[in-house]
């Protein structure tokens, strides 16, 4: 993690050396705010520029906890001819997808409909990034693959826009974030699993995103930093109810990637999950098996931000109980929290391993040759 | 099987109360009027719904009344079986729920009465936590002050999921007057459903909120960590009860790389999370959250890279283990005595004082 901009060496195009990575969550960004023009109705936009966006929290613009730096970016991904970061196509190649050698890059937009109240609102702002996302990046950059990103209290609507996009090879996934109205394992999200099975696209679940429920059970925090780290906490409740609900039970094919919000959790969260279901399984017969079960195939994760811990030997141990077949490396550029690829894995992994968490372990769940 | 020593401490034991009728004698009569007149009914939290399987071991369920309420019971079935020297009351009674703070003080007055006479005056190896009406902090605070004059409260007793995060400046008055008196704050496994209990809105099924009480504690310990409680108030032991503690290395390992990142943010945080977690905040035995085979465990328990932190209980009457297995397979000798007698010796400091009262309550 960066706080301080550091003046980075530029590096050099090494795609003939570095082995090439898979980087499973990029944040693409608009480099001005009607970048969406040619893709949302004339009445949206000035539904916008009247009501603004009535999302599930208080603040017209910006975050509810102020990021550590502008837009939650690096300092030095700022592109040359202006925007935000991540809102240029050739700085990000430049600066990211050529030098580290990145052969898959799978796109998250984070500003989209998710978290808006107004439901019709919402499904057009998530179609039109949809669009956008083919026109700006994926048609332009074959190692750049898209996420359907759907208006998420709305599975009806959520639903269609998935099927409308179905054999789309622009997109390898469905999109959702962690906090919504309810948590996951809910039936008004179930048309969205029940479409991204037949489809064929595994549903990803990235931190953040505002349902109106206080961050913590405990109400609202007061610090970014308890934000940043209560989206583990966010992710286990998400997807203690997406076992419990019995999703998996009811869309057998359907595979979900937990994203930015860490995966040391997952074991004691499965074990706790376990210990209990033997004694209250009568609660919910819906599972014919044990929720580690479950999560054993049906979840894969994403590696930023990589837990960190002092001895080497703690991580290896922790990735064992996960298994080294689930875990998709992943960068979070432009964001501040970027985890760099040479940098995350400590010497003493094994060839196999190491090109299944960099690389192989991605193309196989995503479907890339 | 590992077999539990002699002499040992018992932190979390969960005498019950009967019903809201028992504690009319330790009610004034407007209270008694109260409670009468307006039919008021049990304060039973959803946290723990008598019947459910997780609030009484199949073994321990009496043929009537509620499974904790019998001291007899607790003898026969948790203190004589473990040989305790102490064993330590955290009443889970449903007060934490009340909105009106003048409620809520009458009914934690009365709690913390009826334990003294049922249940410590009638053994001496019991302890009790302070049950506190937390809608008030002014009245939190009288009544700290006035059990704590009992030695044999050994704890103030908060639920993990209440009105707002523990850190909280609002509540560090009840830290203040709890470290003054010597008494760790116990955070118990439980909500008053003020807000949902989960961080993503309500779930559908009781198995969601018990597996939710973990994530409640780990929001809670960064609330308290990055709130700087611990800056403010270095000798005050937070004890984590019926938190399971196989969450915490990993909780730590991510808590304390975005501390690096963003430390500018919380600059009155003057030690690593880690360190403050080592020497300020303790975690009771059970739950044990782990599969059963003793390496995976013994590999947790390096990865926490400290045997001092965990304080034996049995949870009674919560069912958390079957048969004498209290203590997990597979742990040493030297971590049996840390977590039985050594660590909560420690940490719960009136258990070398004399037990004498310097006044009735």
């Amino acid at each position: 993690m960066n706080i301080q901009f550091r003046d980075r060496p530029e590096q050099a195009p090494a795609a003939s050396v570095k082995t090439a990575i898979a980087d499973c969550d990029i944040h693409p960004a608009r480099a001005t705010p009607t970048e969406l023009g040619p893709y949302l109705a004339k009445r949206w936009h000035e539904h916008l520029q009247t009501y603004g966006k009535h999302a599930y929290q208080g603040m017209m613009e910006g975050p509810p906890y102020p990021k550590a730096q502008p837009n939650a970016s690096r300092r030095d991904a700022y592109p040359p001819e202006g925007g935000p970061q991540g809102s240029s196509l050739s700085f990000m190649q430049k600066q990211h997808l050529d030098p580290n050698n990145v052969a898959l890059g799978v796109l998250n937009p984070l500003a989209t409909g998710q978290g808006i109240r107004n439901q019709d609102l919402a499904g057009a702002i998530c179609s039109a990034i949809n669009d956008w996302q083919i026109e700006k990046w994926t048609a332009r950059d074959s190692r750049l693959k898209g996420s359907v990103v759907v208006a998420n209290e709305d599975g009806v609507a959520a639903a269609a826009e998935i099927r409308k996009r179905a054999g789309d090879r622009n997109f390898v996934q469905v999109l959702l974030l962690s906090r919504n109205v309810e948590p996951l394992g809910q039936r008004r999200y179930w048309p969205i699993y029940e479409a991204a099975q037949e489809i064929g696209l595994p549903v990803g679940v990235h931190a953040f995103g505002f349902g109106g429920n206080p961050i913590t059970a405990s109400g609202w925090p007061s610090y970014y930093i308890e934000e940043m780290v209560g989206h583990s906490q966010c992710q286990q409740t998400a997807l203690a109810s997406i076992v419990l609900e019995g999703v998996f039970e009811r869309y057998p094919k359907l595979k979900m990637v937990m994203i930015e919000a860490g995966f040391g959790w997952a074991p004691s969260l499965a074990w706790r999950l376990d210990k209990n279901f033997e004694r209250l399984h009568s609660e919910v017969p819906q599972l014919k098996r044990k929720p580690s079960e479950y999560i054993r195939d049906h979840i894969w994760w994403t590696t930023q931000p990589m837990e960190d811990p002092e001895r080497r030997d703690h991580l290896f141990e922790l990735i064992e109980w996960i298994g080294w077949d689930k875990l998709l490396f992943a960068t979070d550029y432009p964001h501040w929290d970027y985890d760099e690829p040479s940098r995350v894995l400590p010497a003493g992994v094994s060839d196999t391993n190491r090109e299944a968490f960099y690389l192989g372990n991605a193309k196989k769940l995503y479907g890339i040759a | 099987m590992t077999a539990p020593i002699a002499a040992g401490v018992d932190c979390d034991l969960h005498p019950a109360v009967p019903h809201l009728t028992s504690l009319l004698p330790y009610m004034n009569d407007y209270w008694r009027d109260q409670v009468t007149t307006r039919g008021m009914t049990d304060l039973i939290s959803q946290s723990y719904p008598v019947n459910s399987p997780i609030s009484a071991r199949p073994d321990w369920r009496p043929a009537q009344g509620k499974p904790g309420s019998s001291l007899e019971d607790m003898k026969r079935q948790a203190l004589d079986p473990y040989r305790v020297s102490f064993g330590i009351c955290n009443p889970l009674y449903g007060v934490q729920m009340v909105f009106s703070e003048d409620m809520a003080d009458a009914f934690c007055r009365a709690l913390n009465d009826w334990l003294v006479k049922e249940w410590l005056d009638k053994d001496e190896r019991l302890r009790g936590s302070i049950v506190i009406p937390v809608q008030s902090i002014e009245k939190s605070v009288a009544e700290i002050e006035r059990c704590a004059k009992d030695k044999r409260f050994v704890q103030v007793l908060m639920l993990v999921m209440g009105d707002m995060p523990l850190g909280k400046r609002h509540y560090w008055p009840i830290y203040a007057a709890a470290e003054k008196l010597g008494l760790p704050i116990g955070v118990h496994a439980g909500s008053n459903y003020h807000n949902p209990p989960t961080s993503v809105g309500w779930g559908s099924y009781h198995i969601e909120d018990y597996v939710a009480q973990a994530q409640a504690f780990q929001t809670q310990l960064t609330s308290l960590i990055v709130e700087g409680v611990f800056a403010r108030h270095p000798n005050l032991k937070m004890v984590m009860l019926e938190s399971g503690f196989t969450w915490l290395p990993a909780y730590l390992w991510r808590l304390h790389k975005f501390w690096r990142g963003v430390r500018m943010e919380t600059p009155w945080v003057d030690r690593a999370p880690l360190e403050i977690v080592r020497s300020n905040i303790r975690f009771s035995l059970q739950p044990v959250d782990a599969p059963p085979d003793p390496t995976t465990l013994n590999r947790l328990l390096d990865h926490m890279q400290s045997d001092e932190l965990l304080l034996f209980s049995t949870d009674y009457p919560h069912w958390q283990f079957d048969g004498d297995k209290v203590l997990p397979d597979g742990i040493s000798p030297d971590l049996v005595r840390k977590i039985m007698i050594d660590n909560p010796f420690a940490t719960y400091g009136r258990l070398k004082q004399p037990a004498i009262k310097e006044t009735t309550p």
